[in-house]
């Protein structure tokens, strides 16, 4: 065992962990065969690629019950599966890490796309196009499996580029629809920002470790220079700020709400978007040897936790108020991760709750379109509750956990890094304490509109419940949403303590002054959505306001408008100066080249004359004149 | 008296075990000739299928015999010192064997032409005349091409191997000739295929003139045939060094006019695009690979305490020669002569490795020879899968080469168009295709013997080269479908080959661990 291994703390791959890569290749393969094999497969593709993910699903849960009898220093599992290519000193490994952060990823990936797969079913049942959604649902899982599971930035970024690839053609996936394509183009587009971040993070530790691994690189950050590490830690910010929509990078997430609603529920709400914080935490030796670049993450986190609450407050559109709720977050998340070692295990803790949470309330809103003929506009809903039972429920445990109601999920998870906010600074303390009033605001004021209240059904549209393949994944995700926290709370933080480096801290059922607080301020939050949404009739159409919050939330933040200002017309204004350039510069110089080689070429084709006589000469004069040039040389 | 005992003559002593895949194959085509003759009357349908099944047999025993020998470890020089078995011939021999049975298999495709196959009925026959006529209507099919492609895999075999100068011009004259008419064999256009022939066979010959003459002053220099002979000649020499130079110019210009080396190159467009597509499948890559091997064992073995001499001479050959076949390839027309253009450039990709002459396997990256053994496998399975897949696009006359034809053809048959655009994206060395890694390793080969220069040069000309490939992807997916063209239907003998080659192709781009670490391990030149 060299130096490295015995600092990464991993052991060989043996037993079921030398089948781990089965996970990712099962899916991927199943996604292949569905796009390949045409119509055959139309009636029953769609059961293989449930069964790749359920597999997948089962050999990630025997690796975590192998995980879990062994003792702590033997749960990290590193395997090289194999080497691409190497020359020098640098070398290409593809190889998969299981250590107890990626293990519980690759669970909830795999555990909530089993259940999100199954639910779509029922839900894309009379889609032309079923068989190409799950094949690209395969392709997204295997994707984000490879992020989570490469034991190095190469793979992972593989991983990231494949989740991408598949997020934008789901996105797109009703491509008839303009807006569909478009959002699909932005996500896309802005993700290449945050990709470009990546790209410089993996050059420089290329540059500067010869390796992307986790290992080498967690090794070699101490030595590395302050500015480096610095401008690592803001090159992975900036992925992570693209991949997880956070702010400046925030605008694609809404429209991202196009797509098919099981995929704003897998890709959007539960795995991919919070890739970033993954990240942000598989680095954490980056960001602790940098001030300035975990500052930045905290500043992020902070920013986006209450910017995502804003929109959610004024957007009328069901799944937008969730895809603002989940930029919020993913803040959360984010901020816990810059905080340090006290924050990554919430930051994690966190995810996975939100994961099941958030996955619920989306597959609800899906259930909810189901019966409204696909309409998302909130002011056309109201009393769904007594119509659709099961939706109803299931969303409610949603509720109640995102808004943080005691002993739900939310409550163990969210607490914790509101605590751990005050401890950092007050400041940032106190806008995590406000970002979860808004939360209870704008969550309370969604279930008035939705399923409390009168009806305010459009004309021909008769609510009813969703059949049970869609139900039964939504009783799943909201018994999670219930007991998930209060069973790792008490385990989380020493579980991920060799792989995260975190510094566990007491917890107990008693809440502190901080809790108290929080409770409070959740409580006040849900009665103002009270005050506003339940007591009187929701007008059909958003009355006119002045007031500059709502204005702003509604605009979503002019998020678009601002990036339109700073970016795009700066953009087209230097397309256009550099397009004039191009005509008359560089066109010039390589149309130039372009005709000087077909010039060329057309000359050398001169040359081919099809006379044997005058290839006999260029041949004997070829060899006459390397013989001469040879002695001559020798001769000099 | 006692002098009167002793032996005139000494029988030489031959390793049959050891030169058994040679003998194997060379078997094979002897009974392969006496096909024709003996197997008339109700035989003579049997003909193809007796024929294809000694080409599979003795090329698949004689490729068991190799690997069972490599398992073995037998090494050393053979017969006499005229063979050298070691590392780099058995990979050669293996390569050869492989790629010559794939070859060797799109010979037999009759679907694609209607039910007959690519070669003329009867190739003696004059074009036009009655006696032609009467072969096809009768469909008097001869069989000789099969045993003339396996004469040529001995010879390559032997070419590959050649310890001596002379056996060396023996192996080159043996697969030479059949090729020469191999080329004339084409059923249709049959006047362009037999003045491909023609101008093959003269160009041909006055290279064999260059290297036999080379030969003579480099045995008048050292005094002898063996390579390992004239390595130890040259640290004491009895004559001056004009004739070495003199001799070593003219040996290359023999050897390089096979690998297709700017200014021997001149026949290759012309050889390639009138022979028989599968001729010149076969040709593209096993000609190749077996002289690049040759040439490799003559200047490193023989002549490698003269390196500083002909590096510059090989390192300026290598840049005409990528330069040519890039730059020309750009403006062409025509798949078949695109492809011998591109050919052309990889003639030159391979000769930086060359001139690289980089001995040492430090570390992981592979020496010269391990990087050109794995460059000419990955180079070959994609090469033989190429020229199968443009057998396939057809008008009414037959093959249709011209890109006009291959307009649209992903809207045709999106397989054809698929798979010839996984080959061509590993001719222009796209990453995660063989392509890749095997100008990967040329170019890392290039640069540690200390040639950077010549690394900047050969990647500009990939650059310039990836244009003509991805043209040809544009055309075949963007273009309008052609109206007059079609793509044939082909049987197995076309497809088992062109899966092969496109599995390989993709394979040795994911995981080009287990072939590059062979190639390695089976180590250098033996002496």
């Amino acid at each position: 065992m060299n130096l490295l291994e015995t600092l990464s703390h991993t052991v060989p791959a043996t037993g079921m962990f030398a089948n781990a890569w089965w996970m990712i290749a099962a899916p991927l393969l199943v996604a292949a065969f569905l796009l390949l094999a045409g119509r055959v497969a139309d009636a029953w593709g769609h059961f293989v690629a449930v069964a790749a993910v359920v597999f997948s699903f089962s050999i990630a849960a025997c690796l975590f019950g192998e995980m879990l009898g062994r003792g702590a220093e033997e749960r990290a599992v590193e395997s090289t599966l194999y080497t691409w290519f190497s020359v020098g000193t640098w070398t290409f490994d593809v190889g998969l890490q299981i250590d107890q952060l990626s293990i519980l990823f690759a669970m909830l990936i795999t555990g909530v796309g089993s259940l999100i797969h199954i639910y779509s079913i029922g839900y894309m049942a009379h889609d032309e196009r079923r068989r190409r959604f799950f094949a690209y649902l395969n392709l997204f899982v295997a994707a984000m499996l490879t992020l989570v599971l490469a034991n190095n930035y190469l793979i992972l970024f593989v991983g990231w580029e494949g989740v991408g690839l598949a997020s934008y053609l789901l996105i797109s996936f009703f491509q008839h629809k303009k807006s569909a394509a478009d959002a699909g183009v932005k996500a896309f587009v802005m993700n290449r920002v945050g990709d470009f971040g990546m790209l410089l993070a993996i050059f420089t530790m290329l540059a500067m470790f010869g390796s992307s691994k986790f290992s080498v690189v967690n090794a070699g950050v101490p030595e590395m220079p302050a500015i480096w590490a610095t401008l690592l830690g803001v090159f992975l910010l900036l992925g992570a700020c693209g991949k997880s929509a956070q702010v400046p990078l925030q605008a694609w997430l809404l429209d991202a709400m196009e797509g098919p609603t099981p995929v704003s529920a897998l890709i959007h709400a539960a795995t991919m978007v919070t890739a970033g914080v993954y990240l942000v935490v598989r680095s954490h030796v980056v960001y602790e040897h940098s001030m300035i670049a975990q500052t930045a993450v905290v500043v992020v986190g902070t920013v986006t936790l209450l910017a995502g609450a804003w929109i959610g407050t004024s957007q009328d559109d069901i799944k937008k108020v969730l895809a603002g709720s989940t930029m919020s977050q993913i803040g959360y998340m984010m901020l816990a991760a810059g905080i340090g070692p006290a924050g990554y295990a919430f930051a994690i803790f966190h995810l996975l709750t939100h994961g099941f949470f958030k996955a619920n309330m989306f597959l609800g809103a899906g259930s909810v379109m189901h019966g409204m003929h696909d309409d998302v506009n909130m002011r056309n809903y109201g009393a769904l509750a007594k119509v659709m039972r099961y939706t109803y429920w299931t969303f409610f445990c949603g509720y109640i956990a995102i808004i943080g109601f005691p002993l739900t999920a939310g409550y163990f998870s969210k607490d914790h890094i509101i605590e751990a906010a005050f401890h950092y600074n007050v400041v940032i303390g106190l806008c995590a304490l406000i970002g979860a009033g808004v939360t209870a605001f704008y969550m309370t004021r969604l279930m008035f509109m939705t399923f409390w209240g009168k009806q305010r059904w459009q004309p021909g549209v008769h609510p009813h419940e969703s059949p049970k393949v869609m139900t039964l994944p939504l009783v799943v995700l909201a018994a999670l949403s219930i007991v998930a926290g209060a069973l790792m709370n008490w385990w989380i933080q020493t579980w991920l303590e060799p792989a995260a480096g975190n510094h566990p801290h007491e917890v107990s059922l008693i809440p502190t002054p901080i809790g108290l607080l929080a409770i409070a301020v959740v409580a006040a939050g849900v009665a103002t959505g009270w005050y506003f949404f339940g007591r009187g009739d929701i007008p059909k159409v958003a009355p006119a306001s002045k007031n500059p919050f709502t204005l702003v939330g509604r605009n979503v933040l002019y998020g678009d408008q601002l990036n339109d200002a700073v970016i795009v017309q700066p953009t087209y204004a230097l397309a256009a100066a550099s397009d004039a350039t191009d005509r008359h510069a560089i066109d010039g110089l390589f149309d130039g080249l372009a005709h000087g080689f077909g010039g060329l070429s057309t000359q050398v084709r001169k040359l081919q004359t099809g006379y044997a006589r005058s290839y006999a000469l260029t041949m004997t004069a070829g060899v006459v004149v390397t013989a001469v040039v040879l002695i001559l040389a020798h001769l000099a | 008296m006692n002098t009167m005992l002793m032996p005139l003559f000494t029988a030489p002593t031959i390793e049959f075990s050891a030169l058994a895949p040679i003998l194997i194959v060379f078997g094979a085509a002897c009974i392969g000739v006496l096909v024709d003759a003996i197997m008339i009357g109700r035989l003579r349908g049997w003909r193809d299928e007796v024929q294809m099944g000694l080409v599979i047999g003795s090329t698949l025993g004689a490729f068991a015999y190799v690997v069972w020998n490599a398992r073995k470890g037998v090494k050393g020089p053979l017969a006499m010192g005229s063979i050298m078995l070691d590392g780099p011939t058995y990979v050669a021999w293996g390569a050869l064997l492989v790629f010559g049975l794939l070859a060797i298999m799109v010979f037999r495709e009759t679907k694609v032409n209607g039910g007959v196959t690519a070669f003329a009925s009867s190739a003696a026959t004059v074009p036009g005349s009655a006696e032609e006529v009467e072969a096809d209507r009768y469909r008097l099919q001869q069989t000789e091409i099969f045993p003339l492609a396996l004469f040529s895999i001995v010879g390559m075999m032997v070419f590959a191997s050649a310890n001596d100068l002379l056996t060396l011009f023996v192996g080159l004259e043996v697969f030479s000739l059949p090729l020469y008419l191999m080329c004339g064999m084409a059923r249709r256009r049959r006047l362009v295929s037999q003045e491909a022939s023609l101008k093959y066979f003269l160009l041909g010959a006055l290279s064999s003139a260059f290297f036999l003459f080379g030969v003579a002053l480099v045995y008048a220099y050292a005094g002898s045939f063996k390579l390992g002979d004239i390595a130890t000649k040259m640290a004491s020499p009895t004559y001056g060094s004009g004739l070495l130079y003199t001799g070593l110019i003219l040996l290359a210009s023999g050897l390089l006019f096979k690998v297709g080396v700017v200014p021997f190159h001149n026949w290759t467009p012309d050889v390639y695009m009138g022979a028989p597509t599968p001729v010149t499948g076969f040709m593209a890559i096993c000609t190749k690979l077996a002289a690049v091997l040759a040439t490799l064992r003559v200047f490193y073995v023989a002549l490698g305490a003269e390196r500083w001499s002909w590096q510059p001479v090989f390192a300026t050959l290598a840049v005409a020669t990528m330069v040519l076949g890039a730059v020309a390839g750009l403006t062409q027309r025509d798949v078949k002569r695109m492809l011998a253009y591109s050919s052309i450039a990889h003639a030159g990709f391979l000769l930086t490795a060359v001139v690289g002459a980089n001995q040492t396997d430090l570390g992981r990256t592979p020496s010269s020879v391990a990087s050109i053994l794995f460059y000419m496998i990955a180079y070959g399975f994609a090469t033989i899968g190429a020229f199968a897949l443009v057998t396939m696009v057809r008008n009414e006359a037959g093959e249709d080469n011209s890109f006009a034809a291959w307009s649209g053809l992903a809207k045709k048959s999106p397989w054809v168009a698929g798979i010839m655009t996984v080959f061509l994206l590993s001719f222009a060395g796209i990453p995660l295709t063989a392509g890749f890694i095997g100008k990967w390793t040329v170019f890392a080969s290039a640069w540690r013997g200390g040639y950077g220069w010549l690394v900047v040069v050969a990647v500009l000309a990939s650059l310039v080269a990836a244009y003509f490939y991805l043209r040809l992807i544009g055309v075949m997916f963007a273009g309008e479908p052609a109206a007059k063209s079609y793509v044939g239907e082909a049987s197995g003998w076309t497809w088992v080959p062109v899966a092969i080659g496109a599995a390989a192709t993709i394979i040795l781009g994911i995981l080009p661990d287990a072939v590059l670490s062979m190639v390695s391990s089976l180590g250098a030149f033996l002496r």
